[in-house]
């Protein structure tokens, strides 16, 4: 017990999410590095199913209630909280993400755990649980220490491979019933708003022309649209570009848009931040075109250039059309 | 509706991140710090609340130093209070939970219906500033909205998931709202009605005790990224750079 | 027969017993009054000028205002800027004013006499003077004529774009037409009656009459005709009758026609701004609370209002617009009439007060002003001097306060608040483009130089500059100027952040570079970008405090004199035949358009002007904040209908600019237009670094501080 390492297990919709198995695999490390187990915590409506999913972990705890059906801040506290209590584990696991956050947070502050975030990798060194947190856009990389008894640690994607946690099983499942009144709850979730599915599904086209703040102007999108077409793929972008209307949010490319693992990412004007950087799990050829020869997007770009986007886009633009013809 | 809105005080990405060797931490000293984007999205959702609902809109942060000039800012926006907690060890920076520590005492007496936070800070280490400060003041928390409407007495807020999936969510004030965008981009005031509130306005100050650790790990260090993994860089002006990367793609078979 | 008789005028020729009192009544009467009720319903109507509008002072230094008046009202010398439209409006405009002064001397020539119970009849107009008199006005009748004939030829057959072709014009034009023909006519009547008899002008003999010759001309007719002299008399009369209500119909309507600018557009000229120069914006209305800018018609002064009434419609300054032409919303012609309707109509504009209502989006949109590019085109083209930008500014900062503007817009002045410049990027790296400049560029903060040099925003960050900029700090040593730049002291200048309408950001720049500058120790300031100039020159020392501005140059006039002095040796003459684009804010706004010229001819290159050069030069389109802002409106680019008329020269290789945002948007243009093989866009310093490369070997060793070498002085630092 007091080696053991919780994972929150993230649901959507039914499904379990990727971050869930990032963590899984960065929780499994831990755990071995410890010597304590592995539990995964599952909460939400009809999900005993899903228990089979979570192989990786050597026990699951499902909490199952009707306001638990869809991720609601409050009841899924609410139902946690008097879990984490009872079980002290020596780290918590939660994903950086709109249902793990809110959850991770709220449940460190009213139990008193410390927390760390946002981590890509753990090492066990001496008993102490050592972590690495990605922070300043992408720009500082921190070195840590997990407190105890009992700390929360935040998980952001990149660390581990989701697929490493993805082996089905049949760990042990034990249910638990909340403790408090969850339908006292003074948040309730509503309904959800579906996606515009009339635009193109980005994660589905091999050649991205990506524009990031570095394009300047919403015209200059245009001369990146002509790009996208000469070599056959589609226009895609970081967020300030769809936070300012200039591109639909089917375009975007990141932690609140969309997962992309194409043949060819053009990177134009987008630093790399860790935000971004979320929604491209993988690539084949990653071209990155900045000013700032201290972005982000260098460390881990195949290819880059620090010319003015600009400039290059027509340019570039022309020989793709040349040389096709 | 009451609304506060916390401002960070981050580090300014636009400048270089340097490590100071001694301390193994952000060298502060040239460091220009900024009010954090995400709390200047708070804000301006808040004023569109304010414009829709009417009350009242208080902004309140730490004081790292220099941040007078982003109160009265805010004021000239359309806030109806500044509110600065001076105290020890402050332009170090704080731990979110610190913050929050603070925070929660100089809010709790204020009657707000709402608080709207950024969902992040750049330099966050130990979690969401609004995630904590909810829990503290035992009031619900809804984070990574990107819009929040008053219905009858009650909020709903519309929280953004990946692939472009949204959920809305009603929740009974008071509460904590961490905001990722404002329904509109925060607003530009002009200079001279700055200027006027820099004369006019006052701002609050309140006594806030010495920011402690408690609450986030122990950073044993910190360092830039790897270089020498990484790209390969193509030189040249954009010409060259063009004609070069026409071959690599053909090499690669996308051309 | 009256011979040995002189011959004078004689008033009221031909008129007896009734009609006699009835051409009195008219004269001292009915025509009078008409002329009082015209002053009347004037004053009525430009009342509202200062009932409405600000105050401005602009009553000063009068001599110089009645210099401005007859410059531009009586002699037109702005109107003759284009040839057609101007010798038509001279030859009418011209006429009408001989006219009148013939009316005059006419009017003392009869009435002195009676007045003073002289002898004679008349006092001036007997004899040679008499025919001369007549001469002239009847030479002025012909050339009136040509006039009206090449306005109606423009008007109906020409019909070009920029004029309003509405019905009042044909009024106006139709009036004036009548009242000089049925003057002819009634002269000419004259002539024959005393053809046929003449003793019914004493003195007059048919050798005389060369000395009338359009009116004898057309007297010609009557006599062909066979009419009798009873009948011609008659005939006389009634013309003359005709002539003398068309005359009184003439004042009655003047107020509420387009004639009217016969009175407006010289008091617009009399008023016309001398405190400042042209590059100068006036200071911001700021009322209480903060409120900033014109947003009412109350908001903005009486002179502005004045500007609406006095417009002619002429429409030159829509056609040199690049607004215009990028078929923008704005038409600074029409916008000069949005104010005179607003003002004179019925929406209430006119109300003063706090129930007024709001001009600005109601009786102008948005988007007219924000198209605007602050070139000055228009008020450089305009005969009557109307001043359009200080207007569209003022209204600008309405619209900033109320922040109905760009995002994009928006987003840029919050950088230039944050970081002081456009870019987004830190003060900090400002000077990364002397990186690799050695020896090391001085830092004019900490050691004093010669010159000041005022990098700008452009020529420090933007990736298309680095290379010129480099250039440019190169050429400087050749030519052995001790220079230094502020590193990262130096912020924005604020010329376009003021023109954008942020006037409160653009004093908060100029502040610290104000106070920068005042710790550095320099001889002149210089800068590369025009727009920079013209703050520095003209907005940052206006105020004074005592102490004298300093000289503040181009880098063009740098490079001159250091061609002409030799201390910039030519190595080799360059050959090509080059095309120079006057920049805006250094030709029209500052008056500088020669040392570039110079500069060009002295490196060996052969200029072809373009057509538009010099105070018609046009505008790329990236003045005003236009540069920053979203580019819908625009539909199509001044600035590639600039490079086609460079390429239409045919014998232009180089286009060359002289300024940071001519560079930058010439070089999107040629790219656009897909004219790279035919035109290179080159700044000027590329083409003197060219042709000065070789006298590198001989240059001296540069930095001629007082004491002590630099290299000395960087181990301190």
């Amino acid at each position: 017990m007091a080696q053991d390492v919780w994972v929150n297990i993230e649901t959507l919709r039914g499904e379990v999410t990727e971050t869930s198995y990032t963590m899984l695999a960065a929780g499994k490390a831990i755990a071995k590095g410890l010597g304590g187990s592995l539990r995964a915590v599952l909460l939400g409506n009809n999900v005993k199913g899903l228990a089979g999913k979570l192989g990786a972990a050597d026990s699951v705890t499902v909490v199952d209630h009707p306001a638990l059906a869809d991720f609601n801040p409050e009841a899924h506290l609410l139902a946690l909280a008097d879990l984490a209590k009872k079980g002290a584990p020596r780290a918590f696991l939660f994903g950086q993400t709109a249902s793990g956050t809110d959850l991770a947070c709220g449940l460190a502050a009213k139990l008193g755990f410390p927390v760390a975030s946002p981590c890509r990798t753990f090492k066990v060194e001496g008993g102490e649980i050592l972590f690495e947190a990605v922070t300043c856009g992408g720009k500082i990389i921190a070195e840590g220490k997990l407190p105890g008894p009992t700390g929360v640690a935040i998980v952001m994607p990149g660390g581990y491979k989701p697929e490493e946690a993805m082996q089905g099983g049949s760990p042990k499942v034990d249910e638990a019933s909340p403790e408090s009144d969850l339908g006292a709850a003074r948040t309730r979730f509503r309904a959800y708003i579906e996606p515009d599915t009339s635009d193109v599904d980005i994660s589905k086209v091999p050649i991205l022309v990506s524009v990031g703040r570095g394009i300047g102007q919403k015209e200059n999108i245009e001369a990146a649209k002509e790009l996208a077409a000469a070599l056959g793929g589609e226009v895609s972008s970081s967020r300030p570009i769809v936070d300012q209307g200039w591109l639909p949010t089917s375009r975007l490319v990141g932690k609140s848009g969309k997962a992309v693992k194409p043949k060819l990412y053009l990177a134009l004007g987008i630093s790399g931040s860790p935000e971004h950087m979320e929604g491209l799990p993988g690539w084949e050829t990653l071209v990155a075109i900045n000013t700032d020869q201290k972005a982000p997007i260098y460390d881990v770009a195949t290819y880059g250039a620090a010319v003015d986007v600009l400039e290059l886009v027509p340019k570039l633009t022309e020989k793709v059309r040349a040389t096709k013809s | 509706m009451n609304i506060a809105v916390p401002i960070k005080f981050v580090p300014d990405l636009v400048e270089e991140m340097e490590i100071d060797s001694s301390t193994g931490k952000l060298d502060r000293t040239f460091m220009r710090l900024v009010p954090n984007e995400l709390d200047e999205h708070a804000l301006e959702q808040a004023l569109i609340l304010k414009e829709r609902h009417g009350g009242t809109v208080a902004v309140i942060t730490l004081d790292t130093g220099d941040v007078d000039e982003a109160l009265f800012t805010a004021v000239a926006k359309g806030a109806d209070r500044a509110i600065k907690i001076a105290g020890e060890g402050y332009a170090e920076g704080v731990t979110s939970h610190a913050y929050a520590d603070l925070l929660a005492e100089a809010l709790k007496n204020g009657s707000y219906d709402l608080i709207l936070a950024g969902t992040q800070a750049v330099d966050d280490l130990d979690g969401s500033v609004g995630a904590l400060l909810a829990a503290k003041l035992g009031i619900p928390y809804v984070g990574y909205t990107v819009k929040v409407v008053a219905e009858g007495g009650k909020v709903v807020a519309t929280k953004e998931y990946p692939g472009g999936l949204l959920a809305e969510i009603e929740v009974n004030p008071p509460a904590v709202i961490g905001i990722q965008a404002a329904e509109k981009p925060p607003r530009y005031v002009v200079t001279s009605l700055v200027m006027d509130a820099m004369k006019k306005a006052k701002i609050d100050e309140a006594e806030g005790a010495a920011a402690g650790l408690e609450g986030a790990a122990e950073i044993t260090g910190m360092r830039p990224p790897e270089a020498g993994k990484g790209a390969e860089m193509i030189d040249g002006d954009a010409n060259a750079v063009a004609e070069k990367l026409v071959g690599i793609l053909k090499e690669k078979g996308i051309l | 027969m009256t011979e040995g008789q002189v011959i004078a005028r004689i008033n009221f020729w031909g008129m007896h017993g009734a009609l006699d009192t009835l051409v009195h009544a008219f004269t001292y009467v009915i025509l009078p009054l008409c002329a009082i009720i015209l002053l009347v319903r004037f004053f009525r109507h430009i009342r509202l000028w200062w009932k409405v509008g600000r105050p401005d002072r602009r009553w000063d230094r009068l001599g110089t205002r009645v210099g401005r008046l007859i410059q531009y009202g009586v002699v037109q010398t702005k109107v003759l800027r284009q040839r057609y439209p101007g010798v038509m409006h001279v030859l009418i405009a011209w006429s009408f004013f001989v006219f009148f002064l013939g009316t005059v001397i006419a009017t003392i020539d009869a009435d002195v006499p009676i007045v003073f119970g002289m002898e004679s009849d008349n006092v001036v107009l007997i004899g040679d003077t008499y025919l001369l008199y007549k001469f002239v006005l009847d030479m002025f009748t012909l050339l009136f004529l040509v006039g009206v004939g090449l306005a109606a030829f423009r008007r109906y057959v020409q019909k070009p774009e920029r004029l309003t072709l509405s019905s009042p014009f044909t009024y106006m034009l139709a009036m004036i037409t009548l009242i000089v023909i049925t003057g002819l006519l009634t002269e000419s009547t004259r002539l024959a009656a005393i053809a046929r008899e003449p003793e019914l002008q004493p003195g007059w003999h048919p050798g005389l009459a060369w000395s009338t010759p359009i009116g004898w001309l057309v007297a010609q007719i009557w006599l062909g005709a066979g009419m009798g002299v009873p009948a011609i008399e008659a005939f006389h009369s009634v013309l003359w009758i005709v002539h003398a209500c068309l005359v009184g119909i003439f004042f009655l309507t003047l107020p509420v026609s387009k004639l009217v600018h016969m009175l407006t557009s010289p008091l617009n000229t009399f008023f016309s701004k001398l405190d400042r120069p042209v590059g100068q914006l006036a200071p911001a209305l700021v009322q209480e609370g903060g409120a900033a800018g014109a947003g009412k018609l109350s908001d903005l002064t009486w002179k502005q209002l004045m500007d609406g009434d006095a417009c002619t419609e002429c429409g030159r300054c829509q056609d040199a617009c690049p607004a215009h032409y990028a078929k923008t919303p704005l038409s600074p012609k029409e916008l000069m009439i949005s104010i005179r309707e607003g003002l004179h109509g019925k929406n209430g504009f006119s109300k003063t007060g706090a129930d007024a209502p709001e001009f600005v989006g109601q009786g102008v949109a948005d988007p007219v002003l924000w198209s605007c590019t602050t070139c000055g085109s228009c008020v450089a083209e305009c005969p009557v001097l109307i001043e359009h930008v200080d207007s569209i500014v003022d209204m600008r900062r309405y619209l900033l306060y109320k922040q109905r503007a760009d995002a994009e817009l928006m987003t840029v002045l919050g950088s230039f608040r944050r970081y002081g410049n456009s870019f987004g990027q830190s003060d900090r790296k400002r000077a990364v483009w002397t990186k690799d400049i050695v020896p090391k560029v001085k830092d004019i903060r900490k050691e004093p130089a010669d010159t000041l040099w005022f990098v700008g925003d452009y020529a420090s960050y933007s990736q298309t500059l680095i290379e010129p900029t480099q250039m440019t700090a190169r050429v400087f040593r050749r030519a052995g100027i001790d220079f230094g730049i502020l590193y990262d002291g130096e912020r924005n200048a604020g010329n376009d952040v003021r023109r954008i309408g942020e006037e409160g950001l653009f004093e908060m720049l100029a502040m610290k570079n104000k106070q920068v500058l005042e710790k550095c120790e320099f001889k002149e300031i210089v800068t590369t970008d025009p727009h920079t100039l013209n703050t520095l020159k003209n907005e940052y020392f206006a105020k004074g405090n005592g102490k004298p501005a300093p000289m503040i140059r181009h880098y063009s006039e740098v490079l001159d004199d250091a061609l002409r002095s030799g201390k910039l040796k030519v190595s080799r003459k360059l050959g090509y035949a080059v095309t120079y684009h006057d920049p805006c804010y250094l030709g029209r706004y500052n008056g500088i358009y020669e040392p570039a010229r110079r500069v060009l001819e002295a490196i060996g290159c052969r200029i072809v002007e373009m057509p538009r050069n010099r105070s018609s030069g046009f505008c790329c389109g990236a003045g005003g904040g236009r540069i920053w802002m979203n580019e819908e409106v625009v539909k199509q680019r001044p600035s590639e209908d600039r490079i086609r008329e460079a390429l239409a020269l045919g014998s232009a290789e180089c286009f060359v600019v002289a300024c940071p945002k001519d560079l930058t948007m010439y070089r999107d243009a040629v790219k656009t237009i897909g004219a790279e093989n035919k035109l290179r866009v080159k700044d000027l310093i590329e083409l003197v670094d060219e042709a000065t490369a070789e006298a590198e070997t001989a240059a001296p060793a540069v930095e001629t501080a007082a004491a002590g070498s630099t290299l000395d002085k960087e181990a301190d630092a």
